[in-house]
């Protein structure tokens, strides 16, 4: 590759990426409020309404107290794996979206008083995703099966056997869960003949996958519950059980990061699942309106997508009790794994018979 | 070009050092960490030979499946007991010693005589683009190699219903012990 053109997709990259992590960051900490706001509203509470407007500072708030917290480490933990647990279970959070399309691709033109190292006045076509590559659908399965280990290490490195409980439950669970999300991957990229998610989106023009695979996507919206360990299959941190998990050492802001992972791999799955099922960010209008406006039209079909699953994911957790973990276990191999299947040899005998 | 070797050099330093640091660690846990690390290195040195979907593969299942598992063994055995290694099997050592030797020669072997060819690969840009990309490696493994793919996932198959077997058997032979405990 030419010097000159590694420039020039490094700093794009760079951008895109310090972007995403941007959006990332603030929809954790309006996560956290959204999350306690609908709660609330659902159990006729009223929430946070103290820290500004409607609570609307309380993320910085909890920010500002979660720093002056005192960082406690246990006297017989194994400190280097301790420190890294939390930075390993956020990092594969902040990476995977990094495949995602966000919108269609935009015609960027330079002003011309930007030059180094672009060209003067230059249009480019920049594609809204940090990254599209034809193995994207494995990227996302990759970076998923890392996510495991961070708290499989935080619970082993508190010496605590809550923690380590919650960690071997994570690990259990989420490899479990991931099989099946794996195998409801299958039929999106069976449908679009790719693993890269532009053209998955782009295959969905005429029909969204979730009406021609309705079982694939039922799997993988569960399966993504499992795998970020949300209600009702937090097993690893079910409190009545086991304190708190995997966490339940961690104070400050290493459990802030905990607590930053879990919210922004809720973001993230959700994403995912918009992109594979729900059409991404398709939707009316987009080829008749210029390049500029369809990509800002892109961005906000696929957030609203977006925010949709967020919600249904708090709503989820408002109103479903937790499983016992050997019912999680038993529903994850002898009901999901077998549905997966089955919606596989659906989906790729219908693509046989339509050639 | 230089580019390239400057980060092959790196990443083979890291490479190198991860799988010495495994093999000399006291802690069960920090050596199977190592080798998550190696593998994580070994996945970017695919991608820099243009195969993005065995770098991820590599990821997926060696770095992510089958290292939790080991993770998770280890953890439950308790890793401070293995500190000590186990010299209950004498020729263990030297048997190790000496098949580390043959797998040596193996390598070096294939490293001197480049398998069967003769000349360098033949390397075009359009060759570089498709090789190791999904969909060629799918053609050619239901095309060309469909007999060694198909016995492989067959052999995979029996792997796991011996797993399921070796269970089952477990659960029948406690059964009968039940009566006598009450």
């Amino acid at each position: 590759m030419e010097l000159k053109t590694l420039i020039e997709v490094s700093i794009a990259a760079a951008i895109k990426s310090g972007i995403l992590i941007g959006v990332l960051l603030t929809s954790f900490a309006y996560m956290t409020l959204a999350e306690r706001k609908v709660v609330a509203w659902m159990q006729v509470r009223i929430g946070p309404n103290r820290v500004g407007p409607f609570g609307f500072f309380q993320p910085v708030a909890d920010g500002i107290k979660l720093f002056l917290k005192e960082e406690l480490i246990p006297a017989e933990a194994d400190r280097v794996l301790f420190i890294l647990a939390p930075i390993i279970t956020v990092i594969p959070a902040l990476v995977i979206l990094a495949v995602v399309p966000f919108g269609p691709a935009v015609d960027i033109c330079l002003p011309a008083t930007l030059s180094i190292p672009f060209e003067w006045g230059a249009c480019y076509k920049v594609p809204l995703a940090v990254s599209d590559v034809n193995v994207g659908i494995l990227f996302i399965t990759s970076i998923a099966s890392i996510a495991v280990y961070g708290i499989v290490l935080a619970g082993w490195s508190s010496n605590n056997k809550y923690a380590l409980l919650g960690g071997m439950r994570s690990s259990a669970q989420m490899v479990s869960y991931e099989i099946s999300m794996g195998l409801a991957m299958v039929g999106p990229v069976l449908v679009a003949g790719s693993m890269s998610l532009q053209r998955i989106t782009l295959s969905q023009e005429k029909l969204w996958n979730v009406v021609t695979q309705p079982i694939g996507a039922i799997v993988f919206l569960l399966a993504i519950l499992a795998e970020v360990n949300r209600a009702p299959f937090d097993m690893p941190e079910a409190e009545q059980e086991l304190t708190a998990g995997y966490h339940t050492e961690y104070s400050g802001m290493k459990f802030a990061l905990f607590f930053m992972a879990e919210y922004i791999k809720m973001v993230a799955v959700s994403a995912i699942a918009t992109a594979l099922f729900f059409g991404g960010y398709l939707g009316p209008f987009l080829n008749d309106v210029p390049s500029w406006l369809a990509g800002i039209l892109g961005v906000i079909y696929f957030s609203a997508k977006t925010i949709f699953f967020l919600f249904c994911m708090l709503w989820i957790r408002a109103t479903l009790p937790r499983l016992r973990y050997d019912q999680l276990m038993r529903f994850g191999w002898k009901v999901m794994l077998p549905l997966a299947l089955a919606s596989i040899a659906i989906t790729a005998v219908f693509m046989a018979i339509a050639g | 070009m230089t580019l390239d070797l400057i980060i092959f050099l790196v990443l083979a330093t890291i490479a190198v050092l991860a799988a010495l640091a495994m093999l000399l660690s006291d802690n069960a846990i920090y050596s199977a960490l190592f080798l998550i690390l190696n593998f994580a290195v070994v996945s970017v040195f695919y991608l820099m030979l243009n195969a993005p979907f065995i770098a991820m593969v590599q990821v997926t299942v060696y770095a992510g499946a089958i290292m939790v598992l080991f993770l998770f063994v280890i953890m439950l055995l308790g890793a401070d007991k293995l500190r000590q290694p186990q010299t209950d099997i004498p020729w263990q050592q030297p048997l190790a010693i000496l098949l580390g030797l043959v797998l040596l020669g193996v390598a070096a072997f294939a490293i001197v005589s480049r398998g069967s060819v003769s000349a360098p690969l033949p390397l075009s840009d359009q060759m570089i683009s498709a090789f190791g990309s999904p969909f060629e490696l799918g053609k050619l493994l239901f095309t060309t190699y469909l007999f060694p793919f198909e016995v492989t996932s067959f052999l995979l198959l029996v792997a796991m219903i011996g797993a399921i077997v070796l269970t089952k058997e477990e659960k029948a032979k406690l059964l009968p012990r039940r009566p006598t405990k009450t």
